[in-house]
């Protein structure tokens, strides 16, 4: 595996990040090219959540460096990360109850992307309709079930016209089509040369889609590579799979 | 080219803004023919609307619940008297004391919006009582004594009324204009994102603290001019009275029983208030428990409010500030 180069568009070195004796990200190394999809697989607890809090700055971490596009980010706040076209979508959505799917939508149309009124409509209503929210534009967030907020956060982030998107978890919960459905809006975003990071407990979805996969455990990353190889591993079969190969 | 588009302001609401831009008109003739009761109640109700929804843009659209907005009305009050005694004329104080609260609040910002919920609460409580406590050691105010606004006498009462009255109209009607437009632009959308959910607005690129400190600002100002013009219709200038605790109660009380986190709420909530003010504020005590037992009666029965009310029988919140994506491709 190459180690990670200018070429690379995000990347993290050693990363740590400690809760009182608990530490969630222990000395984890990161890094994904421009136009790439990686896939993160782990048990619950390896630090995927974290790692995606720490690359968005929902959090400072405690140590280590993150740069974008070759610069240093490490000490920006959410909202200057988000400018510059990173998004992230939270693992447990976390909408905007009191406004409506539309208003959501085009806070991050306006805020993170950039966007004056009327552009920032079009883009909004156009993502809704991509991402299938568009008959409850006009619903408060609120009202919305688990697979509706879960697409709102998918929505939400591709609203603020991101490089780079982190999804966290979109596709658990979702039936055999739906979830046909989201590999196919991944597929289409990774073709229009956006970056993706993404989260998922769904291995069969996720291969679909990455080019490379990772897998953390226990605040580490245990194996990174081929997504085939990466599953052979020794060690990830062990930790996430709880079995050995034959 | 645009698809899509928001869609416009219902009749029913053009109608109602329509009616108040033409009662404010009316209530700018009124002096000509209203007696010096009414003028002096409505200049109070003006007032007290510019608290009203003042404490709103705060708590019910940027989520910041502040018990200490106290501190402007006080400092605004202090602001002018000082200035009057500087030499500026007191009309000219009205605007300007209020103003350069803005100076204070920017800096005092930079501080109190690090605090969370319960703990912004009480630090602006603690800040208030602190400010009291420091206008007290001007040797001008006389501690407790305080002092009064003595160059308002030498203008003629009813001059002095009318000018007081048409002032608070005209930075009443400014304070709804301006959280009105405000709301309906972008601010208005991501103060509400931050008080949904302050991390997840970062998320999608609101900078919290500058939209935060903005509003925080607007609501010093706003709560400073409401000082300066009740000094100037009352007088006299009591450091206990001016930055008393009972400022925020009046503010709660009108935001609460008018309607949380909506554009009429307060100023529906200001007009009760004045109106329970003026029949009972005769029975002393018993004024004070009936308010007290409003409060719980709407709480209990009608939390969302008289606009909550209103919504309900009308399926819509009226003048809402929520924007609706109109389906219609144009």
């Amino acid at each position: 595996m190459n180690s990670p180069d200018l070429q690379s568009h995000l990347v993290a070195r050693r990363l740590r990040k400690s809760y009182g004796s608990l530490k969630a990200l222990d000395d984890v190394s990161f890094h994904v090219g421009k136009g790439e999809a990686v896939g993160i697989v782990g048990p619950n607890g390896a630090g995927k959540t974290t790692l995606f809090g720490a690359l968005a700055g929902s959090f400072p971490v405690s140590g280590g460096q993150i740069t974008f596009a070759g610069d240093d980010i490490t000490h920006d706040p959410a909202e200057t990360r988000c400018a510059m076209g990173i998004a992230r979508t939270y693992q447990v959505p976390r909408p905007f109850l009191g406004m409506t799917v539309f208003e959501n939508v085009m806070v991050a149309a306006r805020a993170g992307g950039g966007l004056s009124a009327a552009p920032a409509t079009d883009h909004a209503a156009k993502i809704l309709e991509q991402t299938g929210l568009f008959a409850l534009a006009n619903t408060p967030a609120a009202a919305l079930g688990l697979l509706d907020r879960k697409r709102l956060e998918v929505a939400r982030a591709l609203a603020t016209s991101p490089d780079i998107i982190l999804l966290d978890e979109i596709g658990g919960g979702l039936t055999e089509a739906e979830l046909v459905q989201l590999i196919a809006l991944i597929q289409s975003l990774k073709d229009n040369g956006m970056t993706i990071v993404w989260i998922e407990h769904i291995l069969h979805a996720l291969i679909k889609v990455i080019d490379r996969l990772v897998c953390m455990a226990e605040g580490r990353v245990l194996a990174a590579g081929d997504p085939n190889a990466v599953m052979q591993n020794a060690d990830v079969r062990r930790a996430y799979l709880g079995s050995t190969p034959e | 080219m645009t698809d899509y588009s928001i869609r416009p302001i219902p009749q029913f609401d053009r109608a109602i803004i329509a009616g108040a831009g033409m009662a404010f008109v009316v209530f700018g003739l009124l002096p000509m023919f209203g007696s010096a009761l009414v003028v002096d109640k409505l200049t109070m109700l003006f007032i007290y609307i510019i608290l009203a929804v003042t404490w709103n843009l705060l708590a019910g659209y940027a989520g910041l619940v502040s018990v200490g907005h106290q501190a402007f009305v006080g400092l605004g009050a202090y602001m002018m008297l000082r200035m009057v005694e500087a030499g500026v004329p007191p009309f000219i104080a009205i605007v300007a004391g209020g103003a350069v609260i803005a100076l204070i609040a920017w800096p005092m910002a930079a501080f109190v919006l690090r605090l969370r919920a319960g703990e912004f609460a009480i630090a602006m409580w603690v800040l208030a009582e602190t400010i009291r406590s420091l206008v007290m050691l001007d040797p001008y105010i006389q501690g407790e004594t305080g002092r009064s606004l003595v160059v308002l006498n030498a203008y003629d009462p009813d001059m002095r009324r009318n000018t007081i009255y048409l002032m608070a109209l005209v930075l009443a009607g400014a304070v709804i204009v301006i959280s009105y437009r405000l709301l309906h632009g972008r601010l208005g959308g991501e103060t509400q994102a931050i008080r949904d959910d302050e991390e997840a607005a970062g998320s999608v690129g609101v900078s919290t603290f500058r939209v935060k400190r903005i509003i925080f600002v607007l609501s010093a100002v706003g709560c400073a001019l409401a000082g300066t013009l009740w000094l100037a219709s009352a007088i006299t200038f009591q450091p206990r009275t001016a930055f008393g605790i009972q400022w925020s109660v009046f503010m709660l009380f009108m935001v609460l029983v008018g309607g949380l986190g909506s554009i009429l709420g307060p100023i529906l909530g200001a007009v009760l208030f004045m109106t329970l003010q003026v029949i009972f504020g005769d029975f002393g005590v018993w004024y004070l428990a009936g308010l007290g037992i409003v409060a719980m009666l709407f709480a209990l029965h009608v939390p969302r409010g008289i606009v909550g009310l209103l919504s309900e029988k009308m399926g819509r919140e009226p003048i809402t500030m929520q924007k609706l994506l109109n389906p219609k491709r144009t």
